[in-house]
């Protein structure tokens, strides 16, 4: 059963990849990257990598479809592609493609447990972090603590991508024309309208469930902030944005994003002020397992903030250019 | 404090850099900006100190012992690249002020400093870190911010080499990451020293062999080794000038770390020479980046753009270096890094001062200059012939070293080929000092008066190319500390 499943998904996943690569059609592309991103969800499901297949289907299948959506809103859905740089692409791919093959021929057998990954740093992970750390998700355990630097360095590198939007588009004439408003804001989309009022509060529950659940379950600040910024960005894309700045503005979500990275490298600190080592939080209250789970709880939050702002940073960055080319196009 | 040296040097600006975004006003940015790049600085001198006389320091991140949790560990060679990056670091952001307030608006310039603190603490931390995986993080932080910076050039031409820079860029990270994928998978561990243990009992599966090939290219089109370099003359020339001066003097010498970390420490060196005929690939590969560099440099018109050839043909001498893969080789390439560091960013400071006074740095823009702004000819001129190669210079000492260590494998050719590219780069330095001393002012425009470069700029720009000359006479730190370095690295010596 479990085989028939693998190589039905592996299948369809073949096929999207291969649809997508030939298609001239952006718009099509983008719709296929999300089956991509919700195949590859249900693929590493079935391996039982539960954290990684619920990152996949909220970023893959969910946000980053959405961002690249918004993109061709403001660039057009045609290709204008070159047929001579394809060729290069393939004969490249075909090269890579062929030496990835080959080093998978000695690779361990999946879930064999003589596996070099599963023999040398793993056991401990397994055995001893209940007793260490005390919170039952090892995922958890190993990316907030044991490498907890790691992911430090992934909520900064989330913060300097939106920064990295916001200096590009964001910065050109600060005051926007508010005339022009989302297509979808008119009444005549009433089923859209009423469906994303109702979703918006359980989205938004959902997300702080997977927040402060993420010790005890598969989440994490990472997909809970993706969560929480795309209840925004569905109320914006239904009502406009000017409903959703009426809450949270642009300079609002810059600070926030800046915080987040700063709650997380804070907590690394008072691990140093309480006399131990960057990011150790044993010191942080009477016992280790306490202080553990503390700072843990903190350092989530911290990336949460950073992620659900910078989403909604970048979408926001985007929606304003968007509205920026209509009233262009209006004006002429 | 002390014993918190390693991760103080990166953490620094990586917490200073979202704390900037808070200050509104631009000057508050560049002057705190310019405070966190000197005390990164100072630690990482202290570092280089403490390393030099006690040998290396491991740091355990989150309290939780190598390889269960990631490790700093400073060795003489991260720290001598520590050193670098940092002091050019401070050199470049003292003299950023004026430049890029005239270059990017008013509006653009807390950000650009932001990400420029970002890029700084990627950078770091790719030198600093003792775990590949680490490494991908810190590399993904320092190339994000790299491309942002590089779109805020002046103009649009910018957007398209950046975005160039960003795909070659990303695949090149991305060959990185499968190849740490292969070694965790055939070893269980992420930690360098721990990979360098368990490598050798399955060094020849294909696996270890394709980690090492994914690896060894995606470094070399982060390094802009020939002929993976098409992106970098365009990134160089069109981005702010600041920007350049920063990463043509630190992001390809940390991307050259990267390299002999992997290849010498993680791999071994006996694995890197025998799996692939690394040796007269690095010499061949790098002596044709030395001719088609200088070759092309000589054709340029805009003097940013053939100083970024350049640069792709100085990556090729420290390449040839590493080629001939002996104590005094890797000691040259070693030497190289610092002085060709040095050389750069006064180069490049110096453009920037003249953009700042003249609106551009194409070869008319020189004719007359030894007038018009005599500091930054004389700055552009002496750094020019370190960059020869001439006595006295700290160029003329790397350069020196390199073609001892040919001649001491046996390689008589490849020294006759050094020298010989070194006279390329004389042909396309010469063109600079013809026209701004000998070619007078261009009769047709009306005459231009004295216009010297703000002294923000001449300063620290003369204060690198003093350092060239300091280290072109006084050797013994750079020599001592890179002997040590490559001595450790390659055995031998602690």
């Amino acid at each position: 059963m479990e085989l028939i499943l693998d190589i039905t998904l592996l299948s369809l996943l073949l096929v999207t990849a291969v649809y997508i690569a030939w298609t001239r059609d952006l718009f099509a592309a983008v719709m296929l990257a999300g089956i991509y991103g919700l195949l590859s969800a249900s693929f590493f499901m079935s391996m039982g990598a539960v954290d990684v297949a619920f990152t996949e289907a909220a970023v893959g299948a969910g946000i980053s479809p959405l961002l690249m959506l918004s993109t061709l809103a403001i660039c057009g859905r045609a290709q204008r592609a070159n047929p001579q740089r394809a060729i290069l692409a393939l004969i490249s791919v075909t090269v890579v493609g062929l030496l990835l093959i080959s080093a998978t021929l000695e690779m361990p057998a999946f879930g064999s447990p003589d596996a070099p990954a599963h023999l040398h740093v793993a056991p401990r992970y397994l055995t001893d972090s209940m007793r260490e750390i005390g919170i039952p998700n090892v995922v958890t355990s190993v990316l907030a603590s044991y490498r907890a630097f790691d992911t430090l360095g992934e909520v900064v590198v989330i913060f300097t991508a939106g920064l990295g939007v916001l200096s590009l588009l964001g910065l050109q004439g600060e005051t926007l024309p508010r005339q022009v408003q989302s297509p979808m804001a008119e009444p005549s989309h009433l089923v859209l309208r009423v469906v994303g009022k109702v979703l918006v509060p359980p989205i938004m529950l959902f997300a702080l469930y997977v927040q402060f659940h993420g010790e005890y379950g598969p989440g994490g600040g990472f997909q809970a902030g993706v969560i929480f910024a795309v209840g925004f960005i569905l109320y914006s894309l239904v009502f406009g944005l000017d409903a959703v700045e009426r809450i949270v503005n642009r300079s609002l979500v810059q600070a926030l994003a800046a915080l987040g990275v700063l709650v997380y490298g804070t907590v690394g600190v008072l691990g140093i002020v309480s006399g131990r080592n960057y990011l150790d939080y044993s010191g942080l209250a009477g016992d280790s397992v306490t202080g553990q789970h503390l700072g843990i709880i903190a350092i989530e939050l911290g990336v949460g903030i950073t992620v659900a702002a910078v989403m909604m940073l970048v979408f926001f960055v985007f929606s304003a250019q968007l509205v920026r080319g209509r009233v262009v196009q209006h004006a002429s | 404090m002390l014993t918190h040296l390693p991760i103080l040097q990166v953490i620094l600006p990586l917490v200073a850099a979202p704390s900037c975004l808070f200050l509104q006003k631009s000057r508050l940015s560049w002057a705190f900006t310019l405070l966190v790049s000197l005390a990164a600085f100072v630690v990482s001198a202290l570092l280089l100190q403490q390393v030099m006389s006690e040998g290396s320091i491991r740091y355990s991140l989150g309290g939780w012992d190598a390889p269960w949790g990631i490790e700093y560990r400073i060795d003489v060679l991260n720290a001598w690249v520590l050193f670098i990056v940092t002091g050019v670091s401070t050199a470049v952001i003292a003299a950023a002020r004026a430049s890029v307030e005239s270059e990017l608006g008013a509006s653009r310039q807390t950000i650009f400093y932001t990400l420029y603190l970002l890029c700084f603490s990627g950078l770091l931390g790719i030198v600093a870190t003792g775990d590949v995986f680490n490494v991908f993080v810190f590399l993904e932080i320092s190339s994000l911010s790299t491309y942002a910076l590089i779109a805020m050039g002046r103009d649009r031409r910018a957007l398209w080499s950046a975005f160039q820079y960003l795909v070659l860029g990303t695949i090149g990270a991305t060959f990185i990451l499968i190849g740490i994928g292969f070694l965790y998978m055939m070893t269980g561990t992420l930690n360098m020293l721990d990979l360098a243990e368990r490598l050798p009992a399955v060094e020849s599966s294909t696996a270890v062999l394709a980690a090492f090939a994914f690896i060894l290219v995606g470094i070399c089109l982060k390094l802009a080794l020939f002929p993976l370099h098409l992106w970098l003359p365009n990134a160089y020339s069109s981005a702010p000038s600041i920007v350049t001066a920063f990463l043509a003097a630190t992001a390809t010498k940390v991307a050259l770390y990267l390299l002999v970390r992997f290849t010498v420490t993680v791999f071994g060196i006996d694995f890197s020479l025998s799996a692939l005929p690394l040796q007269s690939l690095f010499i061949l590969l790098g002596l044709a980046g030395v001719f088609v560099g200088s070759a092309v440099a000589i054709y340029q018109s805009n003097i940013k753009r053939m100083f970024a050839y350049s640069s792709v043909a100085q990556i090729g001498y420290m390449i040839v270096g590493i080629g001939i893969s002996t104590v005094a080789g890797l000691q040259a390439t070693l030497l190289h890094l610092f002085n060709h560091a040095l050389m750069k960013a006064a180069l490049f400071l110096a453009l920037a001062g003249l953009v700042l006074r003249a609106g551009g740095c194409a070869l008319e823009d020189f004719r007359g200059l030894g007038r018009r702004m005599p500091w930054t000819m004389g700055a552009i001129a002496v750094a020019g012939a370190s960059l020869v190669g001439m006595p006295l210079t700290a160029g003329f000492i790397s350069k020196w070293h390199l073609i001892a260590a040919a001649i001491d494998s046996g390689f008589w050719i490849l020294a006759l080929l050094i020298v010989a590219g070194s006279l390329l780069s004389a042909v396309y330095v010469w063109r600079l000092i013809d026209a701004a001393y000998l070619q007078g002012p261009d009769k047709s425009l009306p005459e231009q008066g004295r216009n010297e470069a703000p002294l923000g700029i001449l300063i620290p720009t003369w204060g690198l190319v003093l350092a060239n000359l300091y280290f072109g006479v006084e050797t013994s730190l750079p020599v001592t500390v890179t002997q040590a370095a490559s001595a450790y690295l390659l055995g031998g010596a602690p």
